[in-house]
């Protein structure tokens, strides 16, 4: 995958890496940001204006769920016991490479971030997360690491770990779960707000994005980071952009310009629809693709950000053949706890397999909607719920094609390669 | 305050018993799989009795009665788990 230059108005965490997107070492990140203002211990001051500023900024997180990243951090500081801060660039989707990206270009963004975090809440560690095949950003965040301790930088203690190499292993209870010793797998938290925690201490885990951006709002402020962005949901956002496009890559935007902007930046042609946000996010039908990529716009046309993940399906491409490949792929990465998961995604994926050949009826269909009723919200964690949405939206967003393929057959597109990366299975499941 | 009782089901030790849909159908459906689908909505009063039994007979102790605030059903109230009572004379 290569990388695109972005414009220099929107490099942010992108700022100061060249057309070869060097890493940078800690002199060049100095070099390009400056130093970073830590506080003396305890200093109550601080941390207000630190919570405050970042509040001011309306940062939302960029793991998937954007939930405003200030009323997270202030959650944790009414916990009685010192909190840990957990990193989280496991990056569980495989269309996703920014949080690598992040990870092997510019580590010290994403561990000031960390590091303002862990003085805000007075922290005693730092464990940062990259899967168990993720060698690259493992080994650039234990370089920096390294760096920062050689030019005593300060902060807290930063401890790398490589989490199992799964889709789910990444969700917020099964981070901390296996930080807590356990196996990867998702944790049934019936309660909200349900806090994380690692051995006995409540836990922050934030997306690896998610702090760079923290680094870069704690040094030129929430009014610079709103200079950008829409007043709902203000800054830049990392996306990674792949399928029929030209150049695929990473490409920090302006939160709200269109998505058809940002795949012409790409260099995308006509397109037949794009998925946003990941294995478990959303289609965007071919006539929307102007639609501003924000929470509110997509939410308008029944889609959601989701990870920054931007798939385009060629033109004449079956968005219908692509899901059922997809929804297969989920179906394989489940933690297998759940029966709803267990049991209800292999069905859902099969039926719109039946349906992206062209051997379904009315019938199939009827039922592959109601069973997609029947999974909704019923798992631990909200994996069986993406399937579903997926799986919904390519009905909606493809809704000719689906009463094509159940009345004439499969469009001559569902034999095409597919434009979407499925890894293959582990060999051996591994949950520790 | 206004408090209400729900229905909570931990889908990850659940095996599909199925013993609470047959104690409490009023409440507790059962997919195609086998395993059960709860009612969302507050415990009606006159189910409780049916409820508790459910929660006892449940082989995985998947099954829990939370009581919650009616403004806000996400946050428990406190430990909630329906107490099981044993009679106290032996027979």
């Amino acid at each position: 995958m290569t990388t695109l230059e972005a414009g220099p108005a929107t490099a942010r965490l992108l700022a100061g890496l060249g057309p070869a997107a060097a890493r940078l070492d800690l002199g060049s990140h100095l070099a390009v940001h400056g130093p970073l203002a830590l506080p003396g211990r305890r200093d109550r001051h601080w941390a207000d204006s630190f919570v405050g500023a970042t509040a001011e900024s309306g940062l939302t997180g960029r793991g998937g769920a954007g939930f405003p990243t200030a009323r997270k951090l202030q959650t944790l500081r009414s916990e009685r016991r010192r909190p840990v801060v957990v990193v989280n660039a496991m990056e569980g989707e495989p269309a996703s490479r920014k949080d690598q990206f992040l990870a092997t270009r510019v580590p010290h963004l994403v561990l000031d971030g960390a590091t303002l975090m862990a003085a805000c809440l007075n922290a005693p560690g730092i464990s940062v997360c990259v899967a168990r095949g993720s060698t690259a950003a493992a080994r650039s965040f234990a370089a920096a690491v390294a760096e920062r301790e050689r030019a005593g930088v300060g902060g807290v203690p930063i401890t790398v770990v490589q989490p199992p190499d799964r889709y789910v292993a990444g969700e917020e209870s099964a981070l901390s779960n296996w930080l807590d010793g356990g196996n990867s797998r998702p944790q049934f938290r019936p309660d909200r707000p349900a806090i994380p925690r690692v051995k006995g201490r409540p836990a922050l885990v934030d997306n690896a994005e998610t702090l760079a951006h923290v680094a870069l709002v704690a040094r030129y402020g929430p009014a610079w980071f709103r200079q950008l962005g829409t007043p709902g949901s203000p800054g830049t956002t990392l996306v990674t952009v792949s399928g029929s496009v030209d150049d695929p890559g990473i490409l920090e935007v302006p939160i709200g310009t269109p998505v058809s902007s940002v795949l012409a930046t790409a260099g995308a042609g006509s397109t037949g629809g794009v998925l946003l946000g990941g294995y478990g996010g959303t289609w965007l039908a071919p006539t929307d693709v102007g639609t501003p990529y924000d929470p509110v716009s997509l939410r308008d046309v029944g889609c959601t950000t989701g990870v920054g993940v931007m798939i385009a399906l060629p033109a004449g491409g079956c968005g219908l053949a692509e899901t059922a490949r997809i929804a297969h792929w989920m179906a394989s990465e489940s933690a297998g706890q759940c029966g709803p998961c267990v049991f209800g995604l292999p069905a859902v994926a099969q039926d719109l397999t039946v349906i992206a050949r062209g051997r379904a009826g009315h019938r199939d269909a009827d039922r592959l909607w109601a069973r997609l009723g029947t999974i909704d919200g019923r798992g631990a964690c909200r994996h069986p719920d993406g399937v579903v949405r997926l799986i919904r939206s390519a009905v909606t967003a493809f809704a000719g094609d689906v009463n094509r393929h159940l009345s004439h057959g499969p469009c001559p597109g569902a034999a095409w390669p597919s434009v979407i990366p499925l890894p293959r299975g582990a060999e051996v499941v591994e949950w520790r | 305050m206004a408090v209400e009782r729900l229905l909570r089901l931990d889908p990850v030790v659940c095996d599909a018993f199925g013993h609470c849909a047959e104690l409490v159908p009023e409440l507790i459906g059962i997919d195609e799989w086998g395993y059960p689908v709860v009612d969302p909505s507050p415990i009606p009063p006159h189910l409780m009795d049916h409820v508790e039994a459910a929660v006892r007979a449940c082989p995985r102790n998947a099954l829990s009665v939370q009581r919650v605030a009616a403004s806000n059903p996400r946050r428990p109230i406190a430990s909630s788990r329906v107490v099981v009572r044993r009679s106290s004379q032996a027979r």
